[in-house]
């Protein structure tokens, strides 16, 4: 990112200025990591060392026992933690392809597809940003236990289907790729069908790998759908998980504190490796189009 | 042709977001409790609105989150406007991609595991709490569980979990900015807050009103934070709007008064949308 002040010039007293304030940022940002710093170095301990007065970043032994005890290894209850994380992977493949899937095909219709009304079922579309899930929560629980889709992971997919701000991110990428290429396909004879899957859908993969990833991270945190439309354990992901297991071990700091590392650390991991993507789709939502 | 691409869509728009709007519309006239199934219920007009008027919790829920929102939304922003600032004007390229990134963390976090690290932090035995106390505090309170202090407390986790979207997007911003402006003023011998405060700030307006905008309406919304560290309580000092919505509609079944509460927060939200739909068409 460029920079807009005057600080690039290098006078000795600027240069100290940049030093002195580039610290204060870093001490700041230890700061605001310090909860998963602690998360991390709490998982690793015995229940009697993590709530001390003296500061210890690693205790003096290794201990995976906490680790060891939320999978359901040494000890005597089961917390479905496995089972739970296969689940959440599940559930966020499918409603991520589910919602990639559709938002890119609206977003072409709307961007390249020229069709009576268009533009006013664009606008439907962008008024249900407004919409708060929470007034369509209830019927749709009621709709759901009445076709038998309560209590199944189905309930936390289908609802992805609709996605407004991927379908404007879709319909956006589109509208850049020239026209000239889809004239030129359909010249060649393809239908409407292939071209767009050979022709147009690839042009765009920046962009659907952004909506993916936002997706996937969405559902994978999503918290208040599981929890109203998911009861039983076999089906739980895996924040209900974690709810769960605190709900049981209670004031046992260090394996709730394990359970959160393994419920955390994995998600950073993927958002590491597909920032990129993932900033870009954050910055799309922001501007005007 | 146009229609089949739409068709995955335009199916879950209608059946899955406009059906259940309209149903959670009649609903709010009615007295119904989902356990009858749809469509069984009595119409009572207006009563469930009326009733509003007079219920406690639901007068304490709005005023929740409403301080919840005033306490969080602005403080978070200007925080962040602050930090993204400094980065963009003195740390180095590479430090500041390293910053953003890691301030960014506790955004992609879930609700839950965000909710349990803190309930250790604020612990008694925990960290913020001794930290306090070394602080010089000989008997802090008991945060969350403190009628007074739990709202507080719970504010600052969402104000912490949020920065770094701010930051992200305000360092967005902050690239795309002209930098002619910035040198003319540097001719001028303008000092860094005086360019902060006449040129920065003003500059980022548009920012400042979609960051506004965006969590005036996530505030509006907060549920997990309270579900997950609170569970409303202390009796009702945590109650929010939609923790409200759920243990009306879910644990008491008076499925048609919540939905005369979801009525009334999606009124307030339009309210909300309405004045940003004027504001950026004002702009163009």
């Amino acid at each position: 990112m460029a920079k807009i002040a005057s600080v690039g010039s290098n006078t000795p007293k600027n240069r100290a200025m940049r030093f002195l304030v580039t610290l204060f940022i870093i001490a700041l940002t230890v700061f605001m990591v310090s909860p998963f710093i602690w998360m991390v170095s709490a998982a690793f301990k015995k229940e009697a060392d993590v709530m001390t007065t003296q500061l210890q970043l690693l205790p003096g032994y290794f201990y995976p026992n906490n680790f060891l005890k939320v999978l359901g290894f040494n000890s005597a209850s089961d917390y479905h933690f496995i089972r739970s994380y296969a689940n959440s992977i599940k559930v966020g493949v499918l409603a991520t392809m589910v919602s990639v899937g559709s938002s890119v095909l609206a977003g072409y219709a709307f961007a390249k597809l020229r069709f009576p009304g268009s533009g006013a079922l664009f606008i439907l579309y962008l008024s249900q940003l407004m919409i708060p899930s929470q007034l369509t929560l209830i019927p749709r629980f009621v709709i759901f236990s009445e076709i038998g889709l309560t209590g199944t992971h189905w309930a936390l997919i289908l609802p992805k289907v609709v996605s407004v701000s991927s379908t404007f991110m879709m319909r956006q990428a589109f509208l850049s790729v020239p026209d000239e290429l889809r004239e030129s396909a359909k010249i060649d004879g393809a239908g409407e069908f292939r071209t767009f899957l050979q022709i147009m859908a690839p042009m765009a993969i920046p962009s659907i790998a952004a909506i993916a990833t936002v997706q996937f991270m969405g559902s994978w945190n999503n918290y208040m759908d599981p929890l109203i439309f998911i009861s039983n354990w076999r089906q739980w992901t895996l924040p209900l998980a974690l709810n769960a297991f605190v709900g049981d071990t209670g004031r046992q700091y260090g394996l709730t504190m394990a359970a959160c590392c393994m419920a955390t650390i994995p998600v950073f991991v993927v958002f590491l490796s597909g920032q990129k993507f993932f900033l870009r789709g954050l910055t799309v939502g922001s501007v005007k189009g | 042709m146009a229609l089949l691409f739409l068709l995955p869509s335009l199916m879950g728009l209608i059946f899955l977001s406009l059906l259940p709007m309209v149903i959670s519309m009649v609903a709010s006239l009615t007295d119904w409790e989902y356990t009858r199934g749809l469509g069984n219920w009595n119409y009572v007009g207006v009563k469930n609105f009326l009733d509003l008027f007079t219920d406690a919790w639901f007068i304490k829920s709005l005023k929740n989150t409403i301080f919840y929102t005033i306490g969080t939304v602005p403080i978070g922003i200007f925080i962040a406007l602050v930090i993204a600032s400094l980065i963009d004007n003195f740390c180095s390229d590479k430090i500041a991609g390293y910053v953003r990134i890691a301030l960014y963390m506790p955004n992609i976090c879930n609700v839950v595991a965000v909710s349990v690290i803190w309930m250790a932090l604020y612990s008694t035995q925990g960290p913020i709490t001794n930290m306090v106390r070394a602080l010089g505090w000989e008997d802090p309170p008991r945060w969350l569980a403190n009628y007074h202090w739990a709202l507080p407390s719970v504010m600052v986790v969402a104000v912490w979990a949020k920065l770094g979207y701010n930051v992200f997007m305000y360092g967005a911003a902050m690239a795309a900015l002209p930098r002619d402006l910035y040198e003319a003023a540097d001719l001028d011998g303008a000092s860094e807050v005086q360019k902060f405060r006449y040129l920065t700030i003003p500059l980022l307006q548009p920012t400042t009103f979609f960051l506004t905008i965006t969590a005036i309406i996530s505030s509006f919304q907060s549920f997990g934070y309270t579900n997950v560290m609170t569970k409303g309580g202390p009796i009702d000092a945590t109650y929010t709007l939609v923790y409200y919505i759920y243990k009306t509609a879910f644990s008491y079944t008076k499925t048609g008064y919540a939905s005369a509460i979801a009525v009334v927060l999606f009124a307030m939200l339009l309210v909300v949308t309405i004045i940003q739909w004027i504001h950026n068409n004002r702009d163009e």
